[in-house]
């Protein structure tokens, strides 16, 4: 429901002017999720926006601090719920890293293919929904009936098409599934053709660049101030990227571009997510392509369940470390760490402090959206309520990792 | 890589004041007393050789029962050169700490963050108000002594009881009352 307050009445040349507060949301379609925006209004100006959040808060930080370390992955997979391989990623690389080990080649790559799968089917969701947003529905049809073929391939490797909860500390789950190379070459072959033709439905579009261009400018200086990360910094014109410039995993030995576009508004944002896609296309090639046979988990016994399950008929000190490791988890040396990877949405970070037990002591998401979202009071050009629209879509907040 | 730039730096221009802690996996960090963090932030952001210009995060901790209890972590990147590194402070019961939104706009939500949290007071922020609980919400949830299933209330029917002991101001348990998190 929208409702309206008047916060002052002014007349001028016979003409009466009233400041208004406007409510939107927080169960609003352009507001993407449960997220309620107070604006206060000079007539048809926004003069000011302030964003209310919190309405999805589950304590996934409090929560954490009575989990094992496994049992978290589940809880990761519910802050960015469209693209939860990159924050299992994230979550699991962070433990790697105070553990000191690493997981085998192999399942490094199934981690890379699998988060640049879901960086297309999160980057989909927004190239459909920002035109929507402003009025052109049809790109966001054309945009889910990709994203359920990458869905598809997800459910495919895990069973799951949403909360996949792949990555386990020291490797992944499962090995890749019979056939599923083939189904990931043919989406590569296909998928590339099908994002030209977005580009041709709206990239051209003149109400779409009306609506976009030149709205809600963020200068570079001003992005990199309120802390912008992702899509949403290199649209600025800021050249940064976690994968190329603080490589983790495999992603120094891939050969991807970098997107990076200048002008900083709606249309830029929109447009780096799009040419990103088809950098993740050729990513995911690329994995299938140098992808080795071998283990895709480490045979550290104290942190993973053995590969051969007949070992646990036959070996004693297998059953006792399945035992230990079923009942309370594994150790993690005392230690802090921040350790972050370039999530679809940006810099997603994960601050770990141990104790030297099985659950943290402390764990502080670094979410990207919580930080994109404070960009709605930082941008210039932004005058009409359906400006603001615009450039919430642009920034694409999920908002269940704004509120963790 | 031993002792990068700004480690000497940061000596030069603080001296004893500023102690470097040490470097746990690849990250540096620097603890300081909270009177000196807006400078120290200011220093890293503008000096030419340093240019930390990107606040990645920042995060309270709660210590309970340890003093000092609360500690406030910043987390500085240099978009230019590439470098991160880690700043604590450590804040005694009172939790009161100088804002560094007028360093970096993008403290104003982490700050909120931490207060809404822990009860860690930014003193200088513009807009100190819960984010993500709402107003009328009576307690620090992230502090240690506040239970996982938050108090008893007319909508909690499962959180804890709340007694003299326990309450969320009320400082330290007397022994043998149930400790936060035990009960599942």
């Amino acid at each position: 429901m929208t409702d309206v307050t008047v916060l002052d009445e002014t007349e001028q040349n016979g003409k009466s002017t009233q400041e208004v507060l406007l409510n939107l949301g927080p169960q609003h379609p352009s507001t993407h999720g449960v997220l309620r925006l107070v604006l206060e209004m000079e007539g048809e100006y926004v003069a000011r926006v302030d964003p209310h959040i919190g309405y999805l808060h589950r304590g996934t930080e409090k929560l954490a601090e009575d989990f094992t370390y496994t049992q978290i992955i589940p809880l990761t997979d519910r802050l960015d719920y469209l693209c939860p391989p990159s924050t299992n990623q994230a979550f699991v690389l962070a433990v790697e890293r105070l553990l000191d080990i690493e997981a085998p080649e192999r399942a490094q790559y199934i981690r890379v293919m699998m988060t640049e799968l879901s960086r297309i089917s999160g980057h989909l969701l927004i190239a459909g929904a920002l035109p929507m947003d402003v009025g052109a529905m049809t790109v966001l049809l054309y945009t889910m009936r990709e994203r359920e073929m990458v869905l598809d391939l997800l459910e495919m490797i895990c069973g799951a098409r949403m909360h996949t909860s792949f990555c386990r500390v020291g490797g992944v789950r499962e090995d890749l599934p019979e056939g599923f190379a083939e189904r990931v070459r043919e989406f590569c072959e296909i998928f590339p053709q099908r994002i030209s033709d977005y580009e041709r439905l709206v990239a051209r579009n003149r109400v779409f660049l009306q609506r976009t261009k030149g709205i809600a400018v963020i200068t570079p200086e001003d992005a990199i101030d309120l802390g912008l990360s992702g899509p949403n910094l290199r649209a600025s014109g800021v050249d940064w990227d976690i994968r190329r410039d603080c490589p983790y995993e495999i992603y120094d030995r891939l050969d991807f571009d970098v997107i990076v576009r200048e002008g900083g508004d709606c249309y830029d944002r929109w447009q780096c997510r799009i040419d990103e896609m088809r950098e993740s296309t050729r990513i995911i090639e690329q994995c299938m392509r140098d992808m080795p046979e071998g283990p895709f988990q480490t045979d550290d016994p104290k942190v993973a369940f053995p590969v051969d399950k007949a070992l646990l008929s036959c070996s004693m000190e297998t059953q006792i470390n399945h035992f230990e490791l079923s009942a309370f988890g594994f150790k993690v040396p005392a230690g802090e760490i921040y350790s972050c990877v370039e999530a679809p949405k940006g810099e997603l970070g994960f601050y770990i402090i141990s104790d030297g037990s099985e659950k943290p002591f402390r764990m502080k998401v670094r979410a990207p959206s919580f930080v994109n979202l404070q960009a709605l009071q930082g941008a210039s050009n932004m005058d009409y309520l359906a400006d603001v629209v615009a450039m919430l879509g642009s920034l694409d907040p999920v908002l269940a990792e704004v509120d963790k | 890589m031993d002792a990068p730039l700004y480690c000497t730096k940061i000596a030069e221009r603080f001296g004893e004041e500023v102690t470097h802690e040490g470097c746990s996996h690849g990250m540096h960090t620097f603890a300081a007393p909270p009177g000196l963090v807006v400078d120290l932030c200011w220093f890293l952001k503008d000096d030419p050789e340093l240019r930390f210009n990107f606040l990645s995060d920042i995060c309270g901790v709660d210590r309970h029962p340890q003093a000092p209890r609360f500690e406030v972590v910043y987390h500085l990147y240099s978009v230019p050169l590439k470098w991160r590194l880690r700043i604590k402070c450590r804040v005694d019961d009172s939790a009161r700490i100088p804002s560094v939104v007028g360093v970096w706009k993008t403290a104003n939500w982490h700050e909120r963050e931490a207060y809404d949290m822990y009860g860690i007071v930014f003193d200088g922020h513009p807009d100190l108000r819960r984010i993500y609980m709402w107003e009328e919400f009576e307690g620090y949830p992230m502090r240690k002594d506040f239970p996982l299933r938050g108090y008893k209330d007319a909508y909690n029917p499962f959180g804890d009881e709340k007694t003299p002991g326990n309450d969320w101001d009320g400082g330290s348990s007397p022994p043998g009352s149930p400790q936060p998190g035990e009960k599942r």
